[in-house]
């Protein structure tokens, strides 16, 4: 048992690290929109969804037929990376437009707005595994997985003891962290980062102070789409494939994160990210990856019972407001 | 979401009731389709199709389908005094809506014998109603072990049950790769847990050391399992699951720079295994089935099987297509010797032997074909060849 620790603590490490990252991005999403509107937007598997299904249109129209290097690599991520957010961040935008707005002009519960979410979700999936993977990506079975070229040579870069870190490792760990620190200067020194916060402490007061909720709730939307878009592209990087339900575990472990650290708080979600993806892999060691899910639940169980808002506490709001 | 769950899947409970309900209202109507094919001008008898034709498992469903109807069209081209007509019921593979189709196709369409139903659930709950109407059946692909368990008399099939092809891929991997370290995974699911099962206890008896660990089948980032197979360095893997899960967990495999052989089963034998993984990746991967496909088969009676398959639908014969066409062809014979009735086709099947297109066909007492034959394929240049029987196949 120890010994199976020490051979593959480098590597779980390693591929926790990068699990989480993308739990991360994603939880981004989440905790925003809980922060500004105390919805559970739902829907944000499929806007990662989204993220994959944008980039795999860039890799498919450019003919990307075989793993880049240098210039050409950097420039065909910052690209894909682009489309990426804006086909997510545009979607998330569309979604709350539908399916959320007008809900909330009419002041609906927020049981509405859960189950409008849970709609969208359901509504997207089948949106692209029946009609736009079918027709627009020209891949008869909608349902199936859709594999997409290598983007980059995947050798290990350098070796840490019995540990491989491989380039795409690297770059989906330290891209998202990136996002991370950018989004966090975003939201604590912008104009309209001040505009979010102030939305998600007192929705009434920041009318007041003449600040317009529409315009905030929609770059919030965008902004977490924007994340949600990064991961999915960081994804396709790593796992080369996407498919129409693509986001449906993804989602969950990333909300997971997202309470984890705190949901509302945009470093609770960096760290819930990485520390679920940590914790799923150190206990595959011991249990089995069976039980992967099994212990991060129970660890996240076991953490709510003694702070039950999070590791950092649930703070969009009381970020130095 | 849950491919082919349904073909090995339980399906319990709900039969139970079914079950009861029929034996209650049975019963009534056994003397009829038009008993000897009398008269002048040919009769029609009708043969029904069951399975998924238009669900998410349709690509395994409709293969046999046109194998089938292929059999029967050939048939009624040559002009016979009793003519055959094919009738689809597509239970979506669900074994609920098998149920109320089985119905209407004993008691209102009247068939005579059904090819099918494709999956072993919908089979365990039509099961009974086909023994109350006396229609005999032949299911092309039903792999659960335990149906043959039911003491059913008009119930046969045409594939071999997952147990005997975990056993029989196992032995042929232990004999043509001589692996010493052997690591066998699978995905949770019914039909996956159970292979894995029976390849796991196969290997360890060749005299392998072995371990396991298992993938979430909605699952993508398989990280952690390729930790545990790299730092055990296995020779050989065997992966019990679908092709889906198979060719995303090959990749990451190969990825991460495990180079052992890999191996899987029928669930994992599809094209797509191929475009998951890569085709680097995926070269060289063994899959075994109880099912025949001609991957590259050039001479002899399967290649004129698959060349007419070719000209009626466009379309390379798939998974499970040899074996719905040896399915009509059994049905076919019989009423070709003047057999019209259920219960005198299903006589008639107890004393069936012929060398089909898929393997030799000869039914045991219990429906289990005679003689159980898997088939060995493998991924070359990217593309899924036929090795051969597992007992012949030779890796190079």
């Amino acid at each position: 048992m120890l010994n199976d620790f020490i051979d593959q603590f480098g590597p779980s490490t390693v591929g926790g690290l990068a699990a989480g990252a993308i739990y991360a991005l994603i939880a981004l999403g989440y905790t925003m929109v809980y922060g500004v509107l105390r919805l559970i937007n739902f829907a944000h598997s499929e806007i990662f969804m989204i993220g994959t299904f944008s980039g795999l249109a860039v890799i498919m129209t450019l003919g990307v037929s075989e793993p880049q290097s240098g210039i050409a690599l950097i420039g065909l991520l910052l690209l894909l990376s682009v489309v990426a957010m804006v086909g997510s961040g545009a979607a998330a935008v569309a979604l709350e437009q539908i399916a959320y707005r007008p809900l909330r002009k009419k002041g609906s519960s927020r049981l509405a707005a859960l189950i409008s979410a849970i709609g969208a979700s359901i509504f997207l999936q089948e949106l692209f595994a029946i009609v736009v993977i079918p027709h627009l990506y020209d891949h008869p079975r909608g349902r199936d997985n859709i594999g997409t070229q290598q983007l980059l040579d995947k050798e290990p870069l350098f070796t840490l003891g019995n540990t491989d870190v491989r380039p795409d490792h690297l770059i989906v760990i330290v891209a998202s962290i990136a996002m991370m620190i950018a989004l966090d200067f975003f939201v604590n020194r912008s104009r309209i980062g001040r505009g979010i916060r102030a939305t998600a402490q007192n929705p009434e007061t920041a009318v007041l102070m003449g600040i317009n909720i529409d315009r905030i709730v929609r770059i919030t939307f965008f902004v977490g789409g924007c994340m949600a878009g990064i991961a999915g592209l960081l994804y396709l990087l790593q796992f080369e494939e996407t498919r129409y339900n693509i986001g449906f575990v993804l989602g969950i472990k990333a909300f997971t994160a997202a309470v984890l650290g705190g949901i509302g708080n945009l470093r609770g979600a960096l760290l819930g990210g990485l520390a679920l993806g940590l914790i799923e892999n150190w206990g595959a060691i011991f249990f089995g990856s069976a039980w992967k899910d099994v212990i991060a639940f129970t660890v996240l169980v076991v953490i709510l019972m003694f702070r039950p808002t999070g590791i950092l506490g649930e703070s969009l709001q009381v970020a130095r407001a | 979401m849950r491919p082919k769950i349904a073909r090995l899947g339980g399906a319990l409970a709900a039969s139970m009731a079914l079950t009861l309900t029929l034996a209650a209202c049975g019963g009534g109507d056994s003397t009829e389709p038009a008993a000897s094919g009398g008269g002048d001008s040919p009769t029609t008898l009708k043969i029904g199709f069951m399975g998924d034709l238009t669900g998410e498992n349709s690509a395994i469903v409709i293969p046999p389908r046109n194998g089938a109807k292929l059999a029967i069209d050939e048939y009624n081209a040559k002009n016979p005094k009793i003519k055959v007509e094919l009738v689809p019921y597509d239970s979506q593979g669900n074994p609920d809506q098998a149920v109320p189709l089985a119905q209407q196709a004993i008691t209102q369409d009247k068939i005579v014998a059904l090819i099918g139903p494709a999956f072993s659930g919908e089979s365990k709950n039509v099961g009974p109603i086909l023994e109350q109407g006396k229609i005999p059946s032949i299911s092309a692909s039903a792999t659960n072990p335990d149906l043959s368990k039911n003491g059913w008399k008009y119930w046969h099939r045409l594939v071999a049950t997952d147990a005997a092809q975990g056993k029989a891929v196992a032995d042929f991997l232990a004999k043509a790769t001589s692996a010493k370290k052997a690591y066998v995974i699978d995905d949770k699911q019914e039909y996956s847990v159970g292979i894995a099962d029976v390849a796991f206890e196969t290997l360890k008896a060749a005299g392998a050391t072995i371990e396991r660990d298992k993938i979430d089948q909605d699952g993508s980032d398989y990280s952690s399992t390729v930790t545990k197979v790299k730092a055990f360095a296995p020779d050989l893997i065997f992966y019990g699951g679908y092709y889906a899960q198979a060719g995303r967990l090959l990749k990451q495999l190969r990825t991460g720079g495990v180079k052992a052989a890999f191996a899987s089963g029928d669930g994992s034998l599809d094209q797509n295994l191929v475009s998951g993984a890569g085709a680097d990746a995926a070269e060289g991967a063994v899959v075994g089935c109880p099912c025949f496909i001609p991957y590259g088969v050039t001479e002899g009676p399967v290649k004129t099987f698959a060349d007419n398959y070719k000209k009626a639908y466009n379309a390379d014969p798939a998974i499970y297509a040899t074996e719905g066409y040896d399915a009509a062809t059994a049905f076919l014979q019989a009423i070709e010797k003047g057999h019209t009735t259920g219960e005198a086709i299903n006589t008639y099947l107890s004393t069936v032997d012929f060398t089909g297109v898929s393997k030799p066909v000869k039914f045991g007492p219990d429906g289990e074909l005679g003689a159980t034959t898997i088939h060995i394929y493998r991924v070359k240049g990217g593309q899924i060849t036929w090795l051969g029987d597992s007992t012949v196949a030779k890796l190079d």
